[in-house]
């Protein structure tokens, strides 16, 4: 893609004395990970197209903590989460939001003892907020009448406590919300949680991902939709799997958005 | 006799609340053995948990059946203590139901405790049948071999044996008072929507017999309440009383949130800042235990966390929610709970029998009770911590447990120890340069 994608630095921003609206933590997976690094420019084309002042620390940005803390490795998550408190603090930030559920938890629950204090969302729920204000709206029928499921991920719904604003996005694409079996508190892990993304499972009869993509296709979707780069990449092994990958496919709610938005 | 079986009363409620009160203290100087925390903030949302969860019961209704049966039972119980108000009296005193004077009150109350027992029973039926002859997963699992499936049926079965004891003496009651000019002090006074439909079977009975039946039956009642009472320390009904506490103490903060260990901040901070003396950071407290990182067995974990074991109902909610039960691996959150409180009562006996120190035995909570193969199967994904009725917390435990495997023995599988390496050297769990963080704008 030829597209120029505008995406500021803090320390650029510093350097012309300006303060962004918000900060982009963009995360591990959003940085590194292939599936997820489309996520990370869907999710920058629409804060271009509304014209939201965002930074993203770069190169200044350090792994959350997250794996470290659920693993047991409470030195090296203090450790981490130190260090980027000092560059958040230094760059006076108030307002960020994140891709990542589980940077969303840690910034937000873990961070504040630790003297890290922000107001801490997550992107669909900024997303939210801007079609709520006005400043993006959404058109194009792309999606009307696909069945679109979504998965809740653990540190977004019973983390956290937020089923609906990812809900509410996939209803402003005029499309048809089917609920899992299992969804919002009862939601289903996609098993890659608690550092399990980076280890191999234990024996078991199953794959957790497995499972959780069972419950997915019984609600015959077109579309599952997932707020979480690493729910994204354990439902779609799971769709695959299941050799599903030619009818169903996995989408994050800010790729849903920029698409229904043509971007 | 009425002297005397006052006295035998006074004594036997001495002998049964005693007993009672003596378990009780062992259970909080057990639960004193872990952690101090800090669970007394914001007693309004704490209330109000307790009154909705313990009380009202609301997390147990998610699941309709058995939150309709329990409650059912549950309301029984607190039927029985309010009965028992009056059946203390009476036995101490030598009255004969000494609350009749209520009037038109006391008919509507004891008639619905009347109702309320039957209910019980049809209820206790239908548990026993899910448990016994349905088997539903959650309560044939292997977590209850032994002992714990036993109990629940004991408790079943007292159930049946105090509500049909309430009946018959109900019955045989109004048997007495319908006796044309009186018998006794069988006065008129209550109504008896069930027992009435026993009564009849007392017909013919001489009244002397059907009298020493009725005070057998009072007899038998009371006792059966107390000897429940006294088995509840041995069994996991303890909740019956737990409840309320253990829903009081629970965490109040996002479910996501894990606690900071103020110990490692401590030390992580001295490591960032360069201009900090190490030796100039005076030992908190001289008398303070070097503190482990994690926990290895009970006196590490907090007190919530051992007040969560006793409080435990076995009831597997959580295990049937966990995706890692789920897919066949060994962890249930259920048996960390179980596992928890079997450690405290043997660390708790090994107190007792010497003068009240404890006695290294050599084992603790992890790897002689709880296996490192259980504690890396779990995905932190909190469904225990949510469908718990009684609001325990299983994940904390996972997580104190494994910060020791990790900090103290540096046990963790191996790929997780480069998942961490990876983040201690590249700021990230892969093995990628924090320079190429931004390389995505441009591809
Ligand atoms: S948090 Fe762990 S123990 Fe609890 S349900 Fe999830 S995987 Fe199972
Ligand atoms: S921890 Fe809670 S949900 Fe699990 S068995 Fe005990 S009482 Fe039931």
């Amino acid at each position: 893609m030829s597209e120029v994608l505008i995406v500021p630095t803090m320390a650029e921003m510093l350097s012309q004395g300006k303060q962004p609206e918000v900060l982009f933590w963009v995360g591990c997976a959003g940085s590194f990970d292939d599936r997820a690094k489309k996520i990370t420019k869907a999710f920058v084309r629409i804060l271009n197209r509304a014209n939201v002042s965002f930074a993203v620390l770069g190169t200044e940005e350090s792994c959350s903590g997250d794996p470290a803390k659920r693993a047991g490795n409470e030195f090296l998550f203090q450790m981490q989460a130190m260090t980027n408190i000092e560059v958040l603090n230094a760059y006076e930030i108030k307002k960020i939001v994140t891709a990542c559920p589980h940077c969303f938890n840690t910034l937000k629950n873990e961070y504040p003892e630790l003297g890290g204090k922000y107001e801490v969302l997550h992107h669909t729920e900024f997303l939210k907020s801007l079609l709520d204000d006005g400043r993006l709206t959404i058109e194009g029928g792309q999606f009307k009448g696909k069945r679109i499921t979504f998965h809740d991920p653990c540190y977004l719904g019973r983390a956290n406590n937020i089923y609906e604003a990812p809900r509410d996005l996939i209803q402003k694409l005029d499309a048809e919300l089917v609920e899992m079996k299992r969804s919002r508190a009862n939601g289903l892990c996609c098993g890659a949680g608690g550092a399990q993304m980076f280890k191999d499972a234990e024996p078991g009869n199953k794959e957790i991902n497995i499972e959780r993509t069972e419950d997915a296709l019984e609600t015959k979707p077109d579309i599952i939709a997932a707020g979480c780069p690493f729910c994204n990449t354990m439902m779609t092994d799971g769709i695959k799997n299941k050799e599903k990958e030619g009818e169903v496919k996995v989408i994050d709610i800010a790729e849903l958005i920029a698409n229904a938005m043509d971007l | 006799m009425g002297y005397l079986s006052s006295i035998l009363f006074a004594i036997l409620l001495a002998v049964g609340f005693g007993y009672f009160y003596l378990n009780i203290k062992k259970i909080i100087r057990n639960i004193n053995l872990g952690q101090e925390v800090d669970r007394k903030d914001n007693p309004q949302a704490r209330w109000k948990n307790m009154a909705m969860i313990a009380l009202g019961q609301s997390k147990m209704v998610k699941r309709p059946i058995s939150g309709i049966l329990h409650i059912i039972v549950y309301a029984g119980f607190i039927i029985i203590n309010i009965e028992l108000l009056e059946i203390i009296i009476d036995g101490l005193f030598g009255t004969h139901r000494i609350f009749a004077f209520l009037g038109t009150f006391y008919d509507v109350l004891i008639g619905s405790f009347e109702i309320l027992a039957g209910l019980v029973l049809l209820a206790v039926f239908a548990f026993w049948t899910r448990r016994n002859i349905i088997r539903l997963k959650r309560f044939a699992s292997k977590d209850l071999n032994g002992f714990p499936k036993n109990d629940a049926n004991y408790i079943l079965y007292f159930e049946v044996v105090l509500m049909s004891l309430f009946l018959l003496m109900n019955a045989s009651d109004l048997h007495l008072q319908n006796i044309p000019g009186g018998f006794s002090h069988y006065i008129t006074a209550g109504s008896y929507p069930i027992s009435q439909f026993i009564a009849p079977l007392f017909n013919g009975v001489s009244s002397e017999l059907v009298m020493v039946l009725n005070e057998l039956f009072w007899w038998l009642h009371i006792i059966g309440i107390l000897i429940f009472m006294n088995y509840l320390y041995y069994s996991k009904h303890l909740h019956i009383l737990l409840a309320f506490p253990n829903t009081y103490f629970a965490d109040l903060n996002a479910k996501g949130k894990f606690n900071n260990l103020e110990s490692v901040t401590n030390e992580v901070k001295l490591m960032m800042d360069p201009n900090a003396d190490p030796y100039a950071a005076p030992p908190a407290n001289e008398n303070a235990v070097p503190s482990k990182f994690g926990a290895s067995d009970i006196q590490d974990l907090n007190w919530v966390q051992l007040l969560n074991a006793y409080t435990c109902t076995e009831c597997g909610r959580c295990t049937s929610s966990c995706p890692a039960n789920l897919t066949g691996k060994q962890l249930s959150p259920r048996k960390i709970m179980m596992d928890t409180r079997d450690r405290i009562e043997e660390v708790g006996k090994n107190i007792d029998a010497n003068n009240g120190v404890f006695v290294p035995d050599n084992k603790s909570l992890l790897n002689d009770y709880i296996t490192a193969e259980e504690l890396w199967a779990c995905t932190s994904c909190n469904a225990c911590v949510e469908e718990c009725p009684v609001n325990i917390n299983p994940l904390s435990i996972i997580v104190d447990l494994r910060r020791y495997l990790v900090m103290e023995q540096s046990a963790a599988p191996m790929s997780l120890n480069a998942m961490m390496s990876n983040i201690e050297n590249n700021g990230a769990p892969w093995q990628y340069n924090q320079q190429d963080r931004l390389n995505w704008k441009n591809e």
